[in-house]
């Protein structure tokens, strides 16, 4: 009987986050704003119907970067966690908190037991009431989760995003300003100019009840940047 | 191997979605397999039951209302309750029938509609969302039978079409198109009588929440397990409007304004049939 090739464990963890590393790479990336009234989601995405950013609750939305197959069952699965959370106890008990735990467990579990780990790198993002402070959760491939503050990027070129938008963001814009910040970030970390129709947008907004999430149409995009130049 | 396109996967249905994984909660649990004796059956019978509920179709959409009281037996167990639930955006959904399933239902299929939309991105056709009510109504068969009968009404806004829509369902879950007006419960019967004399197609959307406060306060009149506007109290008929914009309410100051118009012209119409009776009586003197 021939042994087995034996690889340790170190090893072989080294190999799979390199793997997933190339394939969250490869794909365009996500900024995660707050802003005044809510917080932004900016992604960048030439399909119209193949979206990266989704409502999952009332106050709750989701961002996935890597591989569409594999953030898209993430998306569904959060989804449904939630809506049955919902709806066994009631709709404030669901938290972007224990969202994001369920996503780092599932996610941890496929990096230390599948063969392959999963490609993606997602942001759980929740709105509060008036008063209280937003959640925002990063989720790497590995399961590991951070708590980020005032905005995040995940994606192909989230260092570039992160170091640009280090010395740019302050609190308290609106959302325009918002809006304009995260795309100028999107050209410095690509050098190209970035098209309205090729950003997928969408805003939770603090103010309203019920189901916060709304996305924003090319038509307005395109209004609101246009008076940026 | 992966299955491709799993048909028991639970796709984009929060029903389904209950069934296969907490059984526990889904409203449809068969109590008993070999029925239920007289006795339970009775202690059935005395569970709150909601009321009177209607929907008619004006010029702009469809006009869904219902009254506010549940009755327990030959008591009011509540003044207030509420049977118009809003689905989504463009449709709501009335109920009559054993209070704690029928909101239970109301509830899960809001939750239902909600869902579907989240996971495909897109929401369900108004023939979709009649559908899916139906096959709730018909998995409640075996507890309707028992005696916790649920029955809806379903109204919409199809915007791909650009009109409105009312459906009625009966017990086994069978789902009826109404081109005109529907009410049914307890008082249905009288609110369906005052609508046929009172409905004209394609009225003004203040003729068409009159001719349904009209309906209620009927049924309210001939049928004890309705409840009429309570102006002591200050507790008025649902009325819900679905239209191109969606679905809003009907502020309770319009609700009570209409409410107390129906009812001075009732009581005129009374005052001056008293006096014809009066003169009429002198003359036979």
């Amino acid at each position: 009987m021939p042994l087995p090739y034996y690889v340790s464990p170190e090893q072989m963890m080294q190999d799979k986050a390199e793997y997933a590393r190339k394939g969250i790479a490869k794909g365009k990336s996500i900024i995660v704003m707050e802003f005044a009234a809510g917080m932004l989601l900016v992604a960048e995405n030439p399909s119209a119907s193949l979206n990266k950013i989704s409502e999952i609750y009332d106050r709750i939305a989701f961002a996935g970067a890597g591989k569409y197959s594999e953030f898209e069952n993430l998306r569904k699965a959060g989804i449904r966690y939630a809506d049955l959370k919902g709806y066994a106890y009631g709709r404030e008990d669901v938290t972007a908190k224990s969202l994001a735990n369920a996503y780092s467990q599932t996610i941890g579990n496929t990096f230390s037991e599948a063969m392959k780990p999963l490609e993606v790198e997602i942001l759980v993002v929740e709105v509060a009431e008036e008063g209280l402070p937003n959640e925002l959760y990063r989720l790497a491939f590995d399961g590991s989760i951070g708590d980020e503050k005032g905005f995040a990027a995940i994606g192909g070129q989230a260092e570039e995003l992160r170091l640009y938008l280090k010395d740019k963001y302050e609190d308290g814009l609106d959302q325009t300003g918002a809006l304009r910040l995260a795309t100028r970030a999107l050209e410095a970390a690509t050098s190209a100019k970035v098209k309205p129709e090729n950003l997928e947008v969408a805003i939770l907004e603090r103010g309203r009840t019920g189901r916060t999430f709304r996305r924003l149409s090319h038509e307005e995009l395109q209004a609101i940047l246009a008076g940026a130049d | 191997m992966p299955s491709f396109f799993d048909p028991y996967d639970v796709g984009s249905s929060f029903f389904d979605l209950l069934r296969q994984n907490r059984p526990d909660l889904v409203p449809q649990v068969q109590l008993k397999l070999e029925g239920i004796s007289r006795a339970e059956s009775q202690e059935l019978m005395d569970a709150p039951r909601a009321t009177t509920i209607l929907a008619l179709k004006y010029r702009d959409g469809v006009v869904i209302a219902g009254d506010r009281q549940a009755t327990e037996g030959f008591q009011i167990s509540s003044r207030r309750i509420e049977k118009v639930f809003k689905a989504d955006d463009h449709s709501a959904i009335a109920i009559a029938g054993v209070a704690g399933p029928c909101i239970e239902m109301a509830k899960l299929f809001e939750v239902e509609l909600v869902h579907y939309e989240k996971l495909e991105g897109m929401s369900l056709s108004l023939e979709g969302k009649a559908n899916k009510l139906s096959q709730m109504v018909k998995a409640n068969l075996p507890l309707a039978i028992q005696g916790l009968v649920v029955i809806p009404i379903f109204v919409g806004y199809d915007v791909r079409r650009g009109e409105g829509k009312i459906f009625k369902y009966d017990l086994t879950g069978g789902r009826y198109e109404e081109t005109e007006y529907y009410a049914t419960g307890s008082g249905g019967k009288e609110a369906r009588s005052a609508m046929k004399k009172l409905y004209r197609p394609y009225m003004a959307e203040d003729d068409a929440i009159g001719v349904a406060l009209e309906g209620l306060i009927d049924a309210a009149e001939e049928d004890v397990g309705t409840g009429g506007p309570d102006f002591v109290r200050g507790i008025f008929p649902t009325v819900k409007l679905v239209v191109t914009a969606g679905l809003h309410d009907v502020a309770e100051a319009r609700i009570r304004e209409a409410c107390q118009a129906i009812v001075n012209l009732r009581a005129n119409i009374q005052r001056e049939a008293g006096a014809d009776g009066e003169t009429q009586a002198k003359r036979i003197k």
